[in-house]
């Protein structure tokens, strides 16, 4: 499992790549299912012309690394790769990447989606947008997805 | 006793600053007391606490020394 919170451009293909072949067993892994964020140029109805996003360190780190850990101990996967960004990016950056890796693909589907839901919920980062008119506005909330429900982890 | 204050996002742009210490004359306190030491308001419904970097209410103890933060609800992803 590897959670990276970075500044720097992410290119979450290659990422994906680069983390397979240095920290995976070859030939183990039936599939790689990935989720890659990226920046809209519109929101509520305003166009969007760049974003910055804040973040806590250290606590943001933490949460993304326990939310990667459920999906872990719930569903039979063999790695978890979580890249997510911080500071100014501009539309169509990739902003955050969810990897996984398994043996059959129902459990890295559901494990993916449960980290990207869980993360959004809990890992303490903050959007601010810039319109194209100049307007500096903070995102309220976050679209929702029904998700994987808890109650599909293995363990329950 | 000592306790560190971070604010963040749209809390901290409305405090004015991003960090806080606030003192007591008292070896026991809870996040409510230091929220009324660094604000003459009420906090706003919807602000999140995390004492320690972990979720957290407005009734936890604190010991000195302890990273208090408060912040709006989280957008990333």
């Amino acid at each position: 499992m590897k959670v990276i919170v970075q500044h720097d451009k992410l290119d979450p293909y290659e990422a994906i790549v680069h983390h397979e072949t240095t920290e995976l067993e070859s030939g183990k892994h039936g599939g790689v299912v990935s989720f890659v964020g990226t920046m809209r140029d519109f929101n509520d109805g305003e166009d969007v012309s760049a974003m910055n996003l804040d973040h806590y360190p250290g606590m943001t780190e933490k949460h993304i690394e326990e939310v990667c850990q459920e999906a872990m101990d719930g569903w039979d996967v063999m790695d978890v790769l979580v890249v997510h960004r911080v500071g100014d990016m501009y539309p169509s950056d990739p902003i955050v990447l969810v990897a996984v890796w398994s043996a059959h693909r129902a459990a890295a589907f559901d494990a993916c989606r449960y980290v990207i839901n869980y993360l959004k919920e809990r890992a303490p980062f903050w959007k601010c947008e810039v319109t194209t008119e100049g307007k500096k506005h903070w995102v309220e909330h976050n679209s929702e997805d029904p998700g994987v429900a808890k109650s599909r982890l293995k363990s329950a | 006793m000592e306790i560190d204050v971070k604010f963040f996002a749209s809390l901290r742009d409305r405090m004015g600053r991003t960090s806080d210490k606030v003192t007591f004359d008292k070896e026991a306190a809870t996040v409510a007391e230091v929220w009324d030491q660094v604000s003459s308001e009420p906090m706003p419904s919807n602000i999140l606490v995390a004492v320690n970097k972990e979720y957290t209410d407005l009734s936890q103890a604190l010991k000195s020394g302890d990273e208090v933060a408060f912040f709006p609800p989280v957008t990333g992803g």
